[in-house]
C-alpha cells in the first residue's frame, strides 16, 4: 500500500510522473495491446491517481471491480474495500468523494436500481465521483445479458452520462471523465456507460500510453463546495439548510440548487468537446438521406449495416452520440441536415434513446425519426436486422 | 485543523452575527483548553450547537448539547446524520456535518473516515454518526451492522426515542412490545430490538445502553467511545431521548421519564472489549479521560 504523503510535486504516491490530461490523452506515445473492457478500465484507473474505490460483485462488472482492487494492493489506488450492497457502496462512494477523494466505482443492471436513491443525492452534493456502468438490463425476469435498460433510470439524476462504444473509448473516456467532472465550474458526478459483455468481456486491440505517467491528483479545495474534512470553515449551507424553513425563500433555494446541478452539466459541454473530440462522431456518407442515431455497441452495429448498405448502393451515415447528458442537440441537428429518415437502433425495450431524440428534435427538424430496430434481453443486433428495417422504408411495399 | 478557521476576517467583523463572533471568542476547542472539554462549561461558554428548532423540553436536544460539549476534539470532528428530528439540529452544529439520505449514515461515515485516514495520516479526525432509532435499527440496520463488521473506526450514537417521531409517531423496531403507535394500532407485536447487544456481537469494542438523565454519564460515555473508535474500532452508544410529544408528556417531564427508564428498558448495559479496557486505562493515566 502507498502513503499519500509519498507524493511529490512531480510524481504521485506510486511514483508515476504527473502529466496533464491533454498529454495523457493526446500527446504521450502509445503502444498496441489486446485486452477486454474490464482490463482496460484497470489501465485507465492506474493512470488517474485515484484516491478511493468501493466495490461490490455483480455480473458483468465484477472483474473490473476486482482489478481496481488489485491496483489498490499494488499501491496505485489509495483506499479500497468491498461494500455490503450497491446502496451501501454508493453511499460509501459519496462519503469518500465528500471527504475530498478522487473516487471511482462500477456497477451493472439491478445494482444500479438498488443504489438509485444515491445517484440524485450524489449530484446534489456536487461531488465529482465516477461510476462506470457496464449495462446488463434489469429484472425481472432474471437477466444477466447485454441490455442497457438501466440507463433510462439514470437520465434525470443530475449526473453527466457518457457512452463509450468499445474498449479503446472506455479507456480514453474514463480518463477524460475524471477531468471534466472535476472542473470547478462543472463538478458533478459522471457515469461512463459501456454495454456489458460486448465491451466488458470482449478482447480488442487498444492503444495505450505507458503506465509510468498519471493525472495530477484531485484538488478538493478548488471545489464549489468545501470538502467534509474539517480543514475549512463549515459552509453556511451546512448551518442553514432548506428543510429548516417553510417559506418561499427556502423553496426557491432548493429549486435553484437543482437547476444549478443541471446547469453545471450543461457547462461541461466545451470540456467534453475538447477531451472527447466532439459530443457526436459522424461517419459514412456526408450527403446521405438515411442516418442512424446510436450510442455504444448499437453504433458499432449501425456502422456495419452502413458498410453493407453502401455496397447495395444505399448511402447512409452513422451519428454516434458520445454524451447523453448533456444531450448533444446542436451537434445532432447539424448532422441531420439533409437527412430524410433517421433510425435509432437500441438494446432495450423502452427505447430511451429514441425518446430522447424525438423530444429534443421536436419542431426543430424535418427528419422522420424511426424508433428502431430494437432488441433486448441479451439479443444481438445483426447488421441484417438493421438493413431490413432500412429497406422497408427505402423499398416501401416491396420488402427487404 | 487549526481553530484559526473560526477566525473572522476583520473586514467583515462588524457585520457578523453575534453567534459567529462568539464561536471565535467564547467557544471551547481542544486547542484552546488546558483541561478536558466537558459539560461543566455549558453555562459560561459558547456552545457549538446554535439555538435549535426542536420542541421545548426535548430530551434529544439536551442529549445533543451534552454530546457536543464532550467531544474530545471538535475542531477535527465530522458529524454524519440521518433523516429525522436529529436532521433538524445538524445544521446548527458549527462543525462539518453531513446529511445525505435516510439510513445510509454509517456507509457515508465509513467512506469519509477511510479517506480522511488516507488524506491526513498524521492527524486524528474523529467521525461520529448521530442518528435516530428508525435510521439505526430499521432502515439503516444493514449499513450500521456492516460498518461494525468491517471494524470501521467510527463512533455511532443512536438517539433512541422508541418511535418515528418526525413523521408523526409510528412504531419503530426500538418501540417496546405492546406499545400502541401509528402503524401498530393494536400494539407492537415484537420485542424492542436490543441494538446495544447487536452492536456487541457485531464487533463493537464499546457498546452502551443508557438514558440522557445524567449529563456527566453521557459525556463520559461519548468521550470513551470516541477515543476507542480512534485507536481500536467501532463503538456504539444507545441513548434514550424520549419523544415527550408522542408519549403525552409535558416539556418539564422528559427528565423524569428518563430517570424512570434508567431502571427499566434502558437499565445500564456496558460492553467494553478487553483491548478497549486496556486502552481506557492507558487514557486515564495520560489524562485523556
Amino acid at each position: 500500500m502507498s502513503k499519500r504523503s509519498d507524493m511529490t510535486k512531480t510524481h504521485n504516491w506510486s511514483g508515476q510522473k504527473l502529466v496533464s490530461t491533454d498529454h495523457l490523452l493526446f500527446e504521450a506515445p502509445r503502444t498496441k495491446h489486446f485486452m477486454t473492457g474490464s482490463e482496460v478500465l484497470k489501465e485507465a484507473v492506474k493512470r488517474c491517481t485515484v484516491d478511493a474505490s468501493v466495490s461490490y460483485p455483480i455480473t458483468p462488472q465484477s472483474e473490473a471491480a476486482h482489478l481496481i482492487g488489485e491496483l489498490w494492493a499494488e499501491g496505485y489506488v489509495g483506499t479500497y474495500f468491498r461494500g455490503e450492497n450497491e446502496f451501501g457502496v454508493m453511499s460509501e462512494v459519496a462519503g469518500c468523494a465528500m471527504a475530498g477523494a478522487r473516487t471511482i466505482t462500477t456497477t451493472s443492471g439491478p445494482g444500479t436500481l438498488r443504489a438509485m436513491e444515491n445517484f440524485a443525492m450524489w449530484s446534489g452534493t456536487r461531488a465529482p465521483m465516477q461510476l462506470v456502468l457496464m449495462a446488463r438490463g434489469i429484472n425481472s425476469p432474471l437477466t444477466i445479458q447485454p441490455d442497457n435498460l438501466e440507463v433510462q433510470y439514470l437520465l434525470e439524476t443530475g449526473m453527466m452520462i457518457w457512452y463509450a462504444e468499445n474498449v479503446q473509448e472506455l479507456f480514453d473516456m474514463s480518463i477524460a471523465a475524471f477531468t471534466v467532472s472535476e472542473k470547478p465550474d462543472v463538478h458533478v458526478p459522471i457515469v461512463t456507460v459501456v454495454d456489458g459483455f460486448f465491451v466488458s468481456h470482449t478482447r480488442e486491440a487498444v492503444m495505450l500510453p505507458e503506465d509510468d505517467i498519471a493525472l495530477h491528483p484531485y484538488d478538493p479545495y478548488a471545489a464549489p463546495l468545501p470538502p467534509i474534512d474539517s480543514e475549512m470553515p463549515p459552509g453556511r449551507f451546512l448551518r442553514d439548510p432548506f428543510v429548516m424553513k417553510s417559506n418561499y425563500i427556502s423553496y426557491a433555494t432548493h429549486a435553484s440548487w437543482q437547476w444549478e446541478v443541471r446547469s453545471a452539466v450543461e457547462r461541461s459541454r466545451p470540456y467534453a468537446e475538447h477531451y472527447l473530440k466532439g459530443l457526436v462522431h459522424t461517419s459514412g456518407s456526408e450527403d446521405a438521406e438515411i442516418a442512424f442515431i446510436a450510442c455504444g455497441t448499437a453504433a458499432n452495429q449501425a456502422k456495419e449495416a452502413q458498410r453493407e448498405l453502401n455496397k447495395m448502393g444505399v448511402k447512409t451515415k452513422v451519428i454516434k452520440l458520445r454524451t447523453i447528458r448533456p444531450f448533444p442537440e446542436k451537434e445532432l441537428l447539424a448532422a441531420l441536415e439533409g437527412v430524410k429518415h433517421a433510425f435509432v437502433p437500441e438494446f432495450n425495450v423502452v427505447g430511451w434513446l429514441s425518446n430522447e431524440v424525438k423530444h429534443t428534435l421536436y419542431g426543430k427538424c424535418d427528419t422522420e425519426i424511426v424508433c428502431g430496430p430494437r432488441v433486448a434481453g441479451g439479443m444481438s443486433m445483426p447488421a441484417e436486422a438493421i438493413i431490413q428495417e432500412v429497406m422497408e422504408i427505402v423499398n416501401a411495399g416491396k420488402g427487404a | 485543523m487549526s481553530i484559526d478557521k473560526y477566525k473572522i476576517n476583520p473586514e467583515f467583523r462588524d457585520i457578523m452575527p453575534q453567534e459567529i463572533i462568539d464561536l471565535e471568542e467564547k467557544a471551547t476547542w481542544a486547542q484552546n483548553q488546558d483541561k478536558l472539554r466537558g459539560i461543566k462549561e455549558l453555562p459560561e461558554t459558547k456552545e457549538i450547537l446554535e439555538e435549535h428548532s426542536l420542541c421545548a423540553g426535548c430530551p434529544e436536544a439536551m442529549a445533543l448539547r451534552y454530546v457536543l460539549s464532550s467531544l474530545p476534539n471538535p475542531e477535527d470532528t465530522i458529524i454524519v446524520n440521518s433523516t429525522g428530528c436529529t436532521s433538524l439540529m445538524f445544521p446548527h452544529i458549527a462543525l462539518h456535518t453531513v446529511h445525505s439520505l435516510f439510513g445510509n449514515q454509517n456507509a457515508v461515515a465509513s467512506g469519509i473516515k477511510r479517506v480522511l485516514e488516507w488524506r491526513f495520516p498524521d492527524t486524528v479526525k474523529d467521525v461520529v454518526v448521530l442518528a435516530g432509532d428508525g435510521a439505526t435499527v430499521d432502515i439503516g440496520l444493514d449499513y450500521t451492522l456492516q460498518s461494525f463488521f468491517r471494524q470501521e473506526k467510527i463512533t455511532t450514537l443512536c438517539f433512541d426515542n422508541e418511535v418515528y417521531a418526525n413523521t408523526g409517531g409510528q412504531e419503530s423496531g426500538a418501540t417496546a412490545k405492546g406499545q400502541v403507535f401509528k402503524m401498530a394500532p393494536t400494539g407492537k407485536k415484537f420485542e424492542k430490538v436490543p441494538m446495544w447487544e447487536l452492536a456487541t456481537t457485531s464487533g463493537c469494542h464499546y457498546s452502551v445502553n443508557m438514558t440522557a438523565s445524567a449529563p456527566k454519564a453521557v459525556a463520559k460515555a461519548v468521550r470513551e467511545a470516541i477515543l476507542i473508535a480512534r485507536e481500536i474500532g467501532p463503538t456504539f452508544i444507545n441513548i434514550y431521548t424520549p419523544c415527550i410529544l408522542e408519549i403525552g408528556l409535558s416539556a418539564n417531564e422528559g427528565l423524569g421519564e428518563m430517570k424512570d427508564q434508567d431502571k427499566d428498558r434502558f437499565k445500564s448495559y456496558k460492553h467494553v472489549s478487553p483491548e478497549a479496557e486496556a486502552f481506557l486505562a492507558k487514557c486515564k493515566e495520560e489524562g485523556l479521560l
